[in-house]
């Protein structure tokens, strides 16, 4: 034997896909609804989605440091987290408090639970809920972009909620996201652009999304006390951070099931925990906590959703052979 | 758009680098040995002895059994031993090793006027006699085959000409330029199964190939050619019939019970060279390729001869190095350590990559994405399977489907984070029948 080979397991060609491009994409994907809220909410959008970023990377770089695991931040995910909370919060809380939540999601949604793919919740959606639990007062004052002063104002949902009818909601306003909301939730046309262009992508798909806001639809027109009324359904569609969580956070693909079937329970579990949350809740806003509950059920989902191989016939119980 | 499958991946194909250089034929140098084992069944029993002259075309050891196949030589010349050597697929095999003389005197072989004259046994125990196997990689003699329980029950019967492995070339080399062996092998198993309707199943990224057989058989009544989607594993045996025929079958059913019987394009022509020649399966096409390959082309060869040889022919390495050596496709063929093997029935292809075709991937956290689920054509979930398998869990891997795999690879080509997916759900599966068999 003169030489010697490199020998392995078939396939010996791999494709180019590697998780970090894909992580690039969402980044990709989250940059109209960014350069949206930048405009909206000006230049405290901008130094919170850099604050965010940032304090996620750096919490995802130390803590590898200190628990003596391989440097994990250039696989990106990191800067989606961060990005992510970022977009989910006022631009009017302090800073130090998008920090707090960036190093929460991190460590504790995420790290501790042994890293990317291990976290059995949204990182990014665990640390907005921390968030929102321990400041709730920071956390759900909104400005209205549309006051030059900058005075805070409720956004079309609350509007809602509180009972005062449909007169006061703008459908035009909500599309373009000319409201108070969160950085990134505003506008669904931004939201929307960075959506298909996953899609395109193929990075996400719409089984998760379709069915979580079809399901939403379809619950609140049942129980919302408007009926099937157009303006109302657009408005919960299109007002707080139903958008965003459906295309950008529910179809996280760690915290989302990986069977086909499962993938469409998920979104039904979604539309209507959000339904219950909004419509029942005291809050006006129920996105978050329906993503990190229907999170929990994944597992539960995927075992029921086990498809049948190819060729393989559902045994009937009892029959023959 | 072509017949296909549900899931599938699209490597790059590679075949322009030996697709259209002309084919010549290898004449063998040195030694050239011939494994007992190049089917699936009971191996083969030597009839010759250490010392023996032989002819070319003479057997060399008997079928072992039913399910098993007898072996010729593809050369005249001396019988130096008979002893465990190293095959491509790693391991070794107790192999008959003939010293060539360069003659090539072949023994007399009973050609037949007209096949139609023979009947349904006579024509099977012409194939097994001349120890044709499935030489698509998986061997499974072909007598057995084309003996299913109910033949009245087959409705197709199916030519492999997908050829969906990238790189390889082979069988598109037979097409283009023997395309009538390969029908005339199609009319004789039609002969075997009256109702039975003949299809060629062929790639859309071949369109000369579709064309060529579309012209020899405008006029048959019982042969058409089924233009597939070019996509991996299109030629997978369950693919290939769910494609052709929208008819599913599990890794319990043979094609039979589907109404099929598929028969890869090389194995077509050596029934035909069988039947009407009465000449036993020595030759068959093998490609040499690869970015490590001086000239990649295509080789008529006689089966036994050693991969060096059919390396040097084709010009060597080129000076850019090589890093893997690979008997077959690059998605399922195996990975050499060493080119002192030979070619058997079932080897198609050597292919030679440089570093950077098969760069070694570092391995990441599985992140769920489900692009596994979306590559598997069996619609299994490899992802969790692979854990399953690395964890141990044989109650788990059999409930999710996992011996339903085909061992295809597309999982692990698929794969972002690069888990080594196939791999663990192979392990796992050997295991697993492995323990059944107990």
């Amino acid at each position: 034997m003169s030489e010697l080979f490199n020998v392995a397991s078939s396939p010996h060609i791999r494709s180019k896909d590697t998780s970090s491009r894909i992580m690039l994409y969402v980044i990709i994907g989250l940059l109209p609804a960014s350069c949206f809220g930048i405009y909206n909410f000006g230049i405290r959008a901008l130094i919170m989605i850099i604050v965010s970023i940032a304090s996620a990377v750096i919490a995802e770089y130390i803590f590898n440091k200190i628990v003596g695991k391989k440097q994990t931040i250039n696989d990106l995910s990191a800067v989606v987290t961060g990005l992510l909370l970022a977009l989910n919060v006022s631009s009017t809380i302090p800073y130090w408090e998008v920090a707090l939540g960036s190093v929460f999601a991190i460590v504790i949604v995420k790290g501790l639970f042994g890293g990317l793919g291990q976290n059995f919740m949204n990182p990014a959606l665990g640390g907005r809920c921390f968030l929102l639990i321990s400041f709730t007062g920071s956390m759900t004052s909104f400005i209205d972009p549309q006051s030059v002063d900058g005075v805070s104002a409720a956004t079309p949902l609350a509007v809602i909620k509180s009972g005062e009818g449909l007169s006061g909601v703008n459908v035009m306003d909500m599309l373009i996201g000319r409201i108070g909301g969160t950085i990134g939730e505003t506008s669904v046309i931004a939201i929307l652009i960075g959506a298909i262009f996953l899609i395109i992508m193929g990075v996400i798909d719409l089984r998760i999304p379709a069915t979580y806001l079809i399901t939403f639809a379809i619950f609140a027109g049942l129980f919302g006390g408007y009926g099937f009324n157009w303006t109302y359904i657009t408005a919960e569609l299109c007002g707080g951070g139903i958008m965003l969580g459906a295309f950008f956070m529910a179809t996280d693909y760690v915290t989302s099931p990986i069977t086909p079937m499962g993938k469409i329970v998920f979104g039904i579990c979604l539309g209507i925990l959000t339904g219950i949350f909004r419509i029942f809740g005291a809050s006006a806003e129920g996105v978050s906590y329906a993503i990190i509950f229907s999170n929990l059920l994944v597992p539960l989902i995927e075992r029921v959703t086990v498809p049948l191989a190819f060729g393989v016939v559902k045994e009937k119980k009892g029959g023959d052979k | 758009m072509g017949m296909t499958f549900k899931g599938g991946v699209h490597p790059y194909d590679g075949k322009e680098l030996s697709k259209d250089k002309p084919v010549s034929e290898l004449l063998p140098q040195g030694l050239l040995v011939y494994p007992l084992s190049q089917h699936i069944g009971a191996p083969a029993n030597p009839v010759v002895a250490v010392g023996d002259t032989v002819l070319r075309g003479q057997m060399i050891a008997e079928a072992g059994g039913f399910v098993s196949s007898p072996i010729f030589s593809s050369v005249s010349g001396t019988v130096k031993a008979i002893e465990a050597r190293r095959v491509a697929t790693g391991g070794t095999c107790k192999s008959i090793v003939i010293e060539n003389d360069g003659e090539y005197t072949e023994t007399e072989f009973k050609e037949v006027e007209d096949v139609t004259t023979l009947d349904n046994e006579e024509i099977i125990s012409r194939i097994k006699n001349a120890g044709v196997v499935g030489m698509g990689g998986a061997g499974f003699p072909t007598h057995v085959k084309l003996s299913p329980k109910n033949p009245e029950n087959i409705e197709y019967i199916i030519a492999n000409c997908a050829e969906c492995e990238p790189y390889l070339t082979s069988d598109y080399t037979r097409m283009i330029t023997e395309p009538e062996k390969l029908v005339e092998g199609m009319r004789i198993v039609l002969n075997l199964f009256p109702k039975a309707k003949g299809v060629f199943g062929v790639e859309d990224n071949k369109p000369e190939a579709i064309a060529k057989l579309r012209d020899l058989t405008k006029d048959e009544t019982r042969m058409e050619v089924a233009e597939l989607t070019t996509k991996y594993p299109q030629g997978g045996e369950r693919q290939l019939i769910y494609a052709v025929t929208k008819r599913s079958i599990n890794s319990k059913m043979l094609p039979a019970d589907a109404g099929c019987i598929v028969d890869n394009v090389e194995t077509l022509v050596a029934i035909y060279n069988a039947v009407k020649f009465g000449k036993p399966l020595m030759d068959r096409i093998f490609t040499v390729t690869g970015n490590a390959v001086a000239n990649p082309q295509n080789f008529k060869i006689k089966i036994g001869t050693n991969y060096k040889e059919l390396l040097d022919a084709a010009g060597g390495f080129k000076t850019n190095g090589c890093e893997k050596i690979i008997s077959g496709g690059p998605m399922m063929g195996f990975a050499m350590f060493d080119l002192e093997v030979p070619t058997t029935k079932t080897t198609s292809a050597l292919l030679c990559f440089t570093k950077d075709e098969v760069a070694a991937f570092e391995t990441t956290n599985c992140i769920n994405c489900g692009r596994c689920v979306e590559a598997c054509p069996e619609q299994l979930i490899p992802s969790r399977l692979a854990d399953y398998g690395e964890h141990g869990q044989s109650d788990m891997f059999e409930k999710w489907y996992g011996l339903e795999c085909i061992e295809c690879g597309s999982c692990s080509f698929a794969c972002p984070a690069k888990r080594h997916l196939a791999q663990s759900i192979k392990t796992m599966k050997k295991q697993v029948l492995a323990s059944k068999r107990k």
